[in-house]
């Protein structure tokens, strides 16, 4: 068989990933199942329940509508960089757990990304603004509002720290249980 | 454990306490079914059938056989020679199943063949080569037309397309009837949606001959999932190995997996390698079986001129898809709440469940209660309107008293606990008034909106005794319905719980750590919550019908009894004091009269642990007991006029939800969303209410958006979610709870059950909005989902009722 592989390069949460794919491997296949991050979620791979967002060059992202080779050169997050090490978390995260954000989990790390893109450009948004920034990623069980308080309760604490919002550098012990 | 406490007396229930499982989903660190890898493992896809009713005349695997990766595929045939048909409800032996077609298929998207391949991507090109000749025929895709003696028949050998049919009658129903100064009638639809979970049913199979045991990691909820597997591959229980430590990414009751898994299991006894299949959502929509009830209801009730209903007769025929499962059981369950929250003395039911040629149905959360709710709270405003009386009235004046309680309705379910009247008080002084919400809605209308207020009041029967199990086959005499919790405390003092279950995001561990922690009098953080394997753990029956709360908290709290138990026969004994002497305070056992007189937690571990010499004689050393529990009033056969015991407990919820929409565009935005919710004891504040909010979200899809849609050719053509809609961040609204806390007489704790909290009264308050909105219009919808053109299609006809009831 022809073989019709590509290589390409990109940075996978900070690390540079050099190697040779499918051209018809989707991110969301690669991520999952080349690097084993298995944060990254398979809903519906057709771009509408938003579990497979990741961050591209900071932009909220569905990596089930992305092809590998279509990475070339940029900076891919996941759930897996968010918090600064394996043992923290980030301010988001912390923030999901303190307003119980979620129930199964399952669109979880789409919903923290997408949060962690608006809280990017916008460090203060309002309610219908959060509700708009989410309004891309589905969730079954919790009905949105404890997520969107999760959100608004992350605003408020990124703006109490003195670190930039531009960076997962803020950190949490994750305390509290 | 009878007893009920107040709140005010608890540690740590109801009190505010992070979600120990959060922190693995917040950090990506979860372990889906979809997530586990095992040496050697193969990949599956499958090939579906395009028609809803052919015979396979052929099937030609050549080319496929012949793909790169290709290891083996395997037809209906060959399933059928090495694995027995998969389990049913009713008592239709001659619906047959197996987890692909068998000759002939009986739905679009029917798994036909299954190819196992290196990797999943090969498996779906080597699908792509099957040929599969057909030979079509007739089929039904209607409830209606499938009972018509000339209807084509799914399943011929069966003889009929009935799979269920029932009356009941409960008390003198028609001298309530004569009696009556009035009667109406009534139908209303339930269309067919589910509650799709963002994780497709996801499973791998590993044969291990060496040891005789299939390991089983899938994305389940299913009660006696490992039996019905086993059964399948004619294999021994105990040589299923079923992981309960595999997390699921959603269920609400849907996620049940028995066709997949078998599947799966014998291409791994075959091939000797692990296998996984995984659905894709083309897959999971049409033939993962996970679509949920689809009724239709007609309704009689028969009331008096002041308002007070006398009785209720409802015939319910649900469209249960290609083959039997456990659907038809959905039609039981609403027995135990057959009357709703209201005193009506007598009730008659006819459940009839019927095969047609589309996707088949599975339990989806309420089994079958929050279709039954919205029939019953349809009819009450119906009545309202009749009457002229005003909505809250009317049901103030037929809701059950708070001083009736144990209240025994006419099917033979006595209602635990409640106080009705209370929580609608406590919802319209939250909410701001009834009048003064119907004074918005007249203000909206004065704007030129189509304006309703909308109000439910509803039961969750939760405990998850499954009575109707032998309600509706009579050759089943399950009456025991257990959950069981082990508890270790290891040499250090840490405690562990192991439970037998996988969870789909409702908090058990949570539920778990706290209902022990309460009972032990120590911090929630030293209690590790484990789960087990099919081979080391409890009966479990699963998190289904809002059951955790009152059966793993009742377990959990059982065996810690039992703990706390032994740890003051061991503090007694070294005391030289009764036991009766002693008190159990702070995880420590102190001399009542004397409380500088005591033993600590970890000087009482030591004991069990490390001092045979300090034991009581005949004392099992160490330390772990395990505790089982059985449901609460259950345990009783259904009586000759089918009463029965259904749950043990009755959670109370009452929606109050005004909506807003443009006359012509017909919209419906909800504007302002009150919920006032009683599930007795709240053990975590945070998880309930999550789980009310997803409830009402659920209830918001299924009442505006979510349908199946199945065209007269038989093709169903709601198989993504481009063509499913489902409420998104903007189409639920802030929706403000309102708690009351009655607690239940039954359970450990006063808790009741809360798994299925919002979704059981949100369609009926939505529905009553909307037809609150159209009433000027003298328009009434009587079926959902009720989608903006459905509604506006409506208004446009200008179609008037004309009166409503019959004198």
């Amino acid at each position: 068989m022809t073989d019709y592989s590509k290589t390409v390069s990109f940075h996978v949460n900070g690390q540079p990933v050099s190697c040779s794919v499918e051209p018809r491997m989707s991110l969301l296949d690669f991520l999952r199942d080349q690097m084993d991050l298995t944060g990254v979620h398979c809903g519906c791979e057709h771009g509408v329940c938003g579990a497979c967002t990741v961050l591209v060059d900071g932009d909220a992202v569905r990596s089930c509508l992305m092809l590998t080779v279509q990475a070339e050169g940029h900076r891919i997050e996941t759930i897996e960089g968010e918090a600064p090490t394996h043992s923290e978390l980030s301010l988001i995260q912390d923030a999901f757990w303190e307003k119980h954000g979620l129930q199964c989990g399952f669109c979880t790390p789409g919903m923290i990304l997408t949060a962690r893109a608006l809280l990017n450009r916008n460090s203060n948004p309002d309610r219908s603004e959060i509700r708009e920034a989410i309004s891309g990623n589905l969730c079954r069980c919790t009905g949105y509002l404890q997520i969107i308080e999760s959100i608004e309760l992350a605003a408020q604490w990124l703006s109490q720290s003195n670190r930039g919002t531009d960076s997962a550098g803020e950190k949490s012990n994750g305390g509290g249980a | 454990m009878t007893h009920s406490i107040s709140s005010k007396e608890f540690r740590y229930i109801g009190r505010k306490s992070r979600s120990v499982e959060d922190r693995r989903f917040i950090s990506g660190q979860a372990i889906f079914a979809g997530d586990i890898k095992r040496p050697g493992q193969k990949h599956v896809s499958v090939v579906a059938s395009p028609y809803p009713a052919a015979k396979i005349t052929n099937i030609d695997l050549s080319q496929a056989r012949k793909q790169p990766g290709v290891i083996d595929i395997i037809t209906g045939e060959q399933l059928v020679a090495a694995t027995n048909q998969l389990a049913t409800a009713v008592d239709t032996p001659n619906v047959k199943r197996w987890p692909l077609a068998v000759g002939q298929v009986r739905y679009t998207g029917e798994w036909v063949v299954a190819i196992v391949a290196e990797s999943r991507a090969q498996a779906e090109d080597a699908a792509e080569l099957v040929e599969i000749d057909y030979d079509p025929l007739d089929h039904v895709v209607d409830p209606e037309r499938a009972l018509e003696t000339e209807s084509p028949l799914v399943h011929p050998d069966h003889g009929s397309n009935v799979l269920l049919d029932r009356s009941f009658t409960w008390g003198d129903v028609d001298q309530d009837f004569k009696l009556a100064d009035y009667r109406l009638s009534y139908r209303v639809k339930w269309g067919r949606s589910s509650t799709v979970p963002l994780e497709t049913f996801a499973v791998t199979a590993s044969w291990d001959s060496g040891t005789s045991v299939m390991d089983i990691w899938a994305s389940i909820q299913m009660p006696k999932y490992a039996d019905q597997i086993a059964r399948a591959l004619r294999l021994s229980a105990s040589s299923i190995r079923v992981h309960y430590d595999v997390d699921v990414g959603g269920s609400y009751g849907v996620k049940r997996g028995l066709k997949q898994t078998v599947l799966v299991a014998e291409l791994s006894r075959r091939i000797g390698k692990p296998v996984t299949f995984i659905e894709d959502r083309l897959q999971n929509m049409s033939g993962g079986d996970a679509h949920g009830p689809d009724r239709i209801f007609d309704v009689d009730l028969a009331y008096n001129n002041d308002g007070l209903m006398k009785s209720i007769r409802i015939r319910a025929l649900d469209n249960a898809g290609a083959y039997a499962g456990r659907s038809p059981f959905q039609l039981g369950k609403p027995v135990g709440a057959i009357v709703g929250p209201y005193m009506i003395k007598s009730a008659a039911y006819h459940a009839q469940s019927v095969t047609t040629n589309i996707t088949p149905q599975e339990a989806v959360r309420g089994f079958g209660q929050a279709p039954t709710n919205y029939a019953i709270e349809h009819g009450v405003d119906l009545v309202a309107r009749a009457l002229n009386m005003d909505r809250l009235e009317l049901r103030r004046k037929n809701l059950i008293p708070s001083d009736a309680f144990p209240y025994k309705i006419p099917s033979g379910s006595t209602y635990d606990s409640g106080n009705f009247h209370g929580m609608l008080d406590k919802l319209m002084d939250t909410a701001g008034g009834w009048q003064e919400m119907l004074a918005r809605r007249d203000a909206l209308r004065g704007d030129g909106f189509l304006a309703g207020l909308g109000l439910s009041c509803c039961l969750e029967p939760s405990g998850g005794n499954s009575s109707f199990e032998p309600l509706l086959n009579p050759k089943n005499d399950t009456t025991t319905w257990m959950e069981s919790c082990q508890l270790q405390v290891d040499a250090l003092g840490g405690v562990i719980a192991t439970i037998s279950t996988t969870s789909s995001g409702q908090g058990h561990e949570t539920l778990t750590s706290l209902a022990i922690a309460e009972i032990l009098q120590l911090p929630p953080n030293i209690i590790r919550v484990a789960r087990a394997t099919s081979l080391t753990g409890h009966a479990s029956n699963s998190p289904v019908g809002s059951r955790m709360a009152i059966m793993l908290g009742g377990a959990a709290a059982g065996a810690a009894e039992k703990i706390r138990g032994k740890f003051l026969e061991v503090a007694a004994f070294n005391m030289g004091v009764a036991v009766d002497d002693l008190l159990w305070r702070d995880g420590g056992a102190e001399v009542r009269k004397s409380p500088e007189r005591r033993l600590d937690w970890d000087q009482l571990v030591h004991i069990c642990h490390r001092n045979a010499h300090r034991l009581p004689p005949d004392m099992e050393p160490g330390i772990s007991v395990v505790y089982t529990m059985q449901v609460p009033t259950g345990g009783a056969l259904p009586d000759a006029d089918g009463r029965i015991q259904m749950y043990p407990c009755y959670s109370f919820e009452s929606h109050l939800v005004l909506v807003k929409m443009d006359p012509v565009i017909c919209k419906p935005e909800i504007i302002d969303y009150h919920l006032g919710h009683d599930c007795g004891v709240v053990i975590n504040p945070d998880i309930v209410r999550g789980m009310t909010l997803g409830g009402v979200a659920h209830g918001i899809g299924a009442a505006l958006m979510e349908r199946f849609e199945v065209d007269s050719a038989g093709q169903l053509k709601t198989v993504t979610f481009m063509d499913y809609p489902m409420p998104s961040s903007h189409e639920v609204p802030a929706v403000n709870i309102v708690n009351q806390i009655t607690p239940s007489p039954l359970t450990c704790f006063g808790q009741k059950g809360s798994g299925e909290s919002g979704y059981l009264g949100s369609p009926a308050a939505i529905a009553n909005a909307v037809n609150d909105a159209l009433a000027p219009l003298n328009l009434t919808f009587s079926e959902l989902p009720m989608r903006m053109s459905d509604i506006s299609d409506l208004v446009a006809s200008g179609n008037s009722k004309g009166k409503i009831h019959d004198n």
